[in-house]
């Protein structure tokens, strides 16, 4: 008996040597996955040696520098290495990055294997694109995927996109100030109001306010209340929509939020777009100089720099701050996008005075495999290699790389207490933040994806900029927005429009 | 003689013309007899439905329009102006002549977008050393986020990157003159003003105006430098005629529409420029 026990010991033993053998073997060749080694899965490091694609080449259309395009580069480089395959990347502007694959996509050409681009693109694109294959779906990693982002890379029912990313917008936020006592009791003195994570977009403006413009955290510099992505077609419509969502997005009014999905009428003039719009142009009184034109990188250095108290959009700013070059590295905090003491109810036509908050699902990142290209099964083993745990795990730890949390083992706190060095209340307040978008709010609203989606994005960031630049009142700039979305509606034709929003309707009303 | 084989010789300088300007024109006038856009791809015919929409529904590209024009003039008013004032600078023989001229080079030589991207930073409100030198008097001009002045900011770093152009062509004009006007001016007991008002500058007309025309086809283009400083805005503010139609072409797909938009621009560039070519003529040369 005791002998057996021995020889069992030892085989366990022996395998967990074998482990972290092989692990540091990976580790050692790609210093990427140093903190966690390779981490087995069928698109892991070890099971991507044994492919032998030498001869075939794989291109690769992707965004700039560093945002996704760094990964996309780097996972390139490994996936070669790995393989033999020849792995060429394309780096594109995120603006050109729907037009540089849709041109030939229409011209029926396929120049690239692989595109990465942003998830709203899905409806336009998806009949370009290969189907993940059932082989993928049913991949431990691809179960460990959220619901949400599943449905967000899927068109009805079918995963047309790879999952490599997660996008949400939520608030991020000085802990070190909204936590001090002694301008807790400075802004009960002043303003009577308690200091605290902003529940109410009246409360983050209120805030914000009081900290604009003086150097409240003693580094000799000015400080100012908000960071905030408003810079005109530079993804501003994304924040404009967060900012919208807590006063029209109504829990018991279904059928719809950008239209009315019986009639196709646009909603985005009503009274909520019109609140959330007026509190975004009294935001352009608590930016940073020239705060009207940050784009998403202004916003992640400045408040990842720490040069404002709050920011809201996607993930990058926060891990920006929270990494160990940061001056302001666990002096941050995560908290849901603030709601409102009112929404408005469309169907009464009359203002609810009850609190509302609701997750917006924002469109993130995503890659996809060209039907046209010849070398399909190359060019999903890569993104399944990019998505691979132990990338991920490293991925999701650097700021700018863009790749944010999308599996369920990713909002376990001690993943960034352990890897990452994060305090671990911050990390507690990180995950359960996104866990609850993801998984515990019923009144999400997701991006739009409909056909023509940039002639309605683009509409909605010319009026809402031109309000934000005073050429226009909130009502008048909502108003000319509403008008561009009748005729795009008109001319792309209600009924096609309609049979695409309802997807996405469905999933908001939790069909 | 027999001159029929003098058409084999036309013929590659014809295929060549057809390829790069008679079927991109022609096919651009089909294109904006359609409706392609990302949803309906393909060259469907809809008639003048696009120019309809351009006349009677779309103010957002007369107001580019009006905006482009409005910069562009001043755009190319002081790159003449400054580039006459430069070249006539180093026209004479004066100390490191030869070291002014290529400096005064300089930004011509460089690649716009990228001189673009720097001169971003270098007005950036927060961090920016521009405002760091007037945040020293107590100012933060909003050089990219006010109405007024993102224009202006495109303006300056238009000028800047061509002034050189300018510089470059009216200096080859001032080393052509003749000597003998000068000449004959100095022993009426011109000075240099006068010499300038009444011997220099009516010499240089005709140099100057096709510099200017050059400098306005040009300028009327901007499209890169609203990319990357403003894209347009704030709001609308600095949005160009080419601007609007990259954004109604490669952003929203729209590209039946944004063909027709392009062919409008065209006659009425070809027109305006026509009638200030004249104007130009009968202001600098005949008076």
């Amino acid at each position: 008996m005791k002998k057996m026990i021995k020889i069992s010991t030892l085989t366990v033993t022996a395998s967990l040597i074998a482990v972290a053998a092989q692990a540091d073997k990976w580790s050692d060749q790609f210093p990427h996955i140093k903190n966690t080694g390779d981490i087995a899965g069928e698109c892991s490091y070890e099971s991507m040696s044994k492919k032998d694609y030498s001869g075939q080449k794989l291109t690769i259309n992707t965004h700039a520098v560093p945002v996704i395009g760094e990964p996309t580069a780097l996972h390139a480089e490994q996936f070669s290495k790995l393989t033999g395959a020849e792995v060429n990347v394309i780096h594109t502007p995120a603006g050109d990055l729907y037009s540089k694959a849709m041109v030939p996509f229409q011209a029926g050409q396929a120049p690239y294997d692989i595109v990465f681009g942003f998830s709203n693109f899905i409806r336009d694109w998806k009949q370009y694109l290969q189907p993940v294959p059932a082989k993928y779906v049913n991949m431990r990693q691809m179960q460990d995927v959220t619901q949400s982002h599943i449905d967000v890379n899927s068109w009805d029912g079918e995963m047309i996109q790879f999952p490599i990313d997660g996008d949400r917008h939520y608030l991020k936020y000085r802990k070190d100030v909204i936590d001090n006592p002694e301008y807790q009791a400075k802004y009960k003195a002043e303003t009577g109001n308690e200091l605290r994570i902003p529940q109410t977009w009246k409360e983050y403006g209120e805030m914000a306010s009081f900290f604009n413009g003086w150097d409240w955290d003693n580094d000799g510099e000015l400080e100012y209340g908000s960071a905030e992505v408003m810079k005109k077609d530079d993804l501003m419509f994304a924040a404009f929509f967060s900012r919208s969502v807590a006063y029209a997005k109504n829990p018991r009014v279904p059928g719809g939020y950008f239209f009315d999905l019986e009639s196709m009428e646009p909603l985005i003039n009503g009274p909520g777009f019109v609140e959330a719009l007026t509190d975004w142009v009294e935001a352009t009184k608590y930016v940073p100089p020239g705060g009207i034109n940050f784009g998403l990188g202004d916003e992640i250095n400045s408040f990842g720099g720490g040069q404002t108290l709050f920011s809201f959009s996607w993930d990058d700013a926060f891990v920006a701050a929270m990494q160990d070059d940061s001056p302001i590295k666990n002096k941050v905090g995560a908290a849901p996008l603030p709601g409102s003491d009112r929404v408005w109810n469309r169907s009464s036509g009359a203002w609810e005075n009850e609190y509302n908050q609701a997750p917006y699902i924002v469109w993130g990142w995503t890659a996809a495999v060209a039907k046209a290209s010849k070398n399909q099964d190359v060019a999903f083993d890569y993104l399944c290699f990019f998505a691979n745990d132990a990338n991920h795990q490293a991925d999701i730890a650097i700021g700018r790389f863009g790749v944010n949390p999308f599996k369920k083992s990713d909002f376990v706190p001690e993943l960034y207490v352990e890897r990452q060095g994060w305090d671990p209340e911050i990390a507690k307040q990180y995950a359960d933040t996104l866990m609850e978008m993801e998984e515990g709010s019923t009144n999400r609203v997701f991006p739009l994806r409909v056909p023509g989606v940039f002639q309605f994005n683009s509409a909605i960031a010319t009026a809402t900029s031109k309000a934000l630049a005073g050429q226009l009142s909130p009502q008048e700039a909502l108003d000319e927005a509403a008008a561009d979305w009748k005729k795009i509606v008109k001319r792309i034709g209600a009924d096609t429009i309609r049979e695409a929003y309802a997807i996405g309707v469905a999933l908001e009303d939790n069909l | 003689m027999n001159f029929k084989h003098k058409y084999l010789f036309l013929l590659p300088g014809f295929i060549v013309l057809l390829g790069i300007l008679i079927f991109p024109i022609g096919f651009t006038v089909r294109l904006s007899l359609s409706s392609w856009d990302s949803f309906f791809p393909g060259l469907d015919f809809i008639g003048l439905e696009n120019y309809t929409r351009l006349f009677t529904d779309d103010p957002r590209f007369w107001e580019s329009f009006q905006r482009l024009s409005f910069m562009s003039v001043i755009t190319v008013f002081l790159q003449y102006t400054i580039g006459f004032a430069l070249a006539h600078m180093v026209w004479k023989e004066i100390k490191f002549q030869r070291f002014f001229r290529v400096l005064f080079l300089i930004p011509m030589m460089t690649t716009p977008v990228i001189m673009t991207v720097i001169w971003k930073t270098v007005f950036h409100e927060s961090l920016g050393p521009v405002n760091d030198f007037f945040s020293l008097f107590g100012v933060t001009p909003l050089w990219l986020s006010s109405e007024a002045l993102s224009k202006v900011t495109v303006i300056i770093v238009e000028v800047w990157q061509w002034t050189p152009f300018m510089f470059l062509l009216l200096l080859a004009g001032l080393l052509s003159l003749p000597k003998e006007p000068f000449l004959a001016a100095s022993i009426d007991g011109a000075g240099p003003i006068r010499k300038f008002v009444y011997v220099t500058f009516p010499l240089m007309a005709p140099i100057s105006i096709g510099a200017i025309i050059i400098r306005l086809i040009e300028a009327s283009k901007i499209m890169d430098t609203v990319y990357v400083l403003t894209s347009g805005g704030p709001g609308t503010s600095s949005e160009t005629s080419s601007f609007y139609i990259f954004i109604k072409g490669l952003r929203e797909f729209q590209f039946g529409y944004s063909a027709a938009l392009s062919l409008t621009y065209l006659i009425i560039m070809i027109i305006s420029l026509t009638i200030i070519a004249k104007m130009l003529v009968k202001l600098m040369i005949r008076n």
